[in-house]
């Protein structure tokens, strides 16, 4: 985490999940900045639910989070790119099947 | 634009009390807007006002039916004197510093979150609806406060003499939640309102469990501020109301 600016309050940054619906998978939907976890909850809820986004909330300080490092993305996913075998779309769909 | 002047029936001023309550708070933490201390408040204290702004329109609007002389929400709001305005002198002190703010708003919403809840089952159907919907509403405030409150006193030495500061300021003000007169009198009579000194022992507990919390102890009661369910309030809300309502009394009707 960088150190914030001096005009910046020097609270801890969360990243907020939310959850539409039943179902569906929590989603990352940004991030706040909070003292501890239940003000982080409240201010996931006051930013990120004003307009009936979510039923469930998730707040992670975001120093939790380990990230892949964008210098290392030709070894991380550049591999990948030639695999085409591994799309599925090398099969013959019955057409009784209808839409995948 | 002149004032209007209204006919004053136990069950319309009982609405009108409620929904100045809810309107005057609203416009106090909507004057926060660009000035609070972080942003994430900022969006919090907005949501509050907002909540708060919603619970009056739905209590004017309320009130123009019972009054039934063709004045709407934004009538009543804006065209009706300081000493028509019968909301709590709680609500219409000044904002102060952000712990004052939150103290204002905890000893409020610990009252007016079980005063809904009772409320809800009220005899008049209207009243049992907005009653409902605003009592989702107020227990958020309440949360909401009280985790300030409690953070802000059990914080930094200068954190906690803020929130010393703004409880010895705003205590006088809590007698006038659980005061009835005739009119309260009349409506708890009619099943239409609930008794708000029956709710006294609800709001010292809440508020007592949060002030420990905070390392704070709850002030003494001692000589309390009367006067707003009346009309007669602080100097503070005519101000608050000359920039409500100078919009409307310059152009009437203006819209947007």
């Amino acid at each position: 985490m960088t150190e914030p600016a001096a005009s910046e309050p020097k609270v801890p940054l969360w990243e907020v999940f939310i959850r539409a619906r039943n179902g569906l998978a929590h989603k990352h939907v940004g991030s706040l900045h909070a003292a501890d976890a239940t003000l982080a909850l409240q201010a996931a809820r006051d930013l990120y639910t004003r307009r009936g986004e979510g039923l469930s909330i998730w707040v992670v300080p975001s120093a939790a989070i380990t990230a892949s490092d964008p210098a290392e993305k030709g070894m991380m996913f550049e591999p990948t790119a030639s695999k085409v075998y591994r799309h599925p779309t090398f099969y013959e769909i019955p057409d009784e099947v209808g839409h995948m | 634009m002149t004032s209007i002047r209204l006919a004053e029936t136990p069950l319309l001023t009982y609405v009108l009390r409620r929904a100045d309550d809810a309107l005057v708070l609203g416009h106090r933490l909507s004057e926060w807007c660009g000035k609070a201390p972080l942003m994430e408040e900022e969006m919090a204290l907005a949501n509050m006002g907002l909540d708060l702004i919603g619970q009056a329109r739905a209590l004017y609007t309320y009130a123009g039916e019972v009054e039934a002389k063709g004045h709407d929400e934004d009538a009543l709001a804006y065209l009706r004197d300081e000493r028509a305005y019968r909301n709590l002198l709680l609500v219409e002190q000044p904002n102060g510093d952000f712990a004052l703010t939150m103290v204002r708003q905890l000893l409020y919403a610990a009252f007016a979150d079980p005063y809904w809840r009772a409320m809800m089952a009220s005899r008049d159907a209207t009243l049992a609806a907005i009653a409902a919907k605003a009592e989702k509403e107020t227990a958020y405030h309440l949360r909401h406060s009280a985790e300030w409150v409690v953070r802000l006193g059990d914080g930094t030495a200068e954190s906690h003499a803020r929130i010393v500061r703004a409880l010895e300021k705003l205590w006088p003000f809590t007698g006038e939640l659980f005061e009835t007169d005739d009119v309260e009198r009349e409506m708890i009579a009619a099943g239409i309102a609930v008794d708000p000194a029956a709710l006294r022992d609800t709001w010292r507990g809440t508020v007592s469990a949060v002030l420990a919390r905070a390392t704070l102890t709850m002030p003494e009661d001692g000589w309390m501020q009367s006067g707003g369910r009346g009309g007669r309030h602080s100097e503070h809300l005519g101000h608050l109301l000359a920039e409500l309502q100078s919009m409307q009394r310059t152009i009437p009707g203006a819209t947007w």
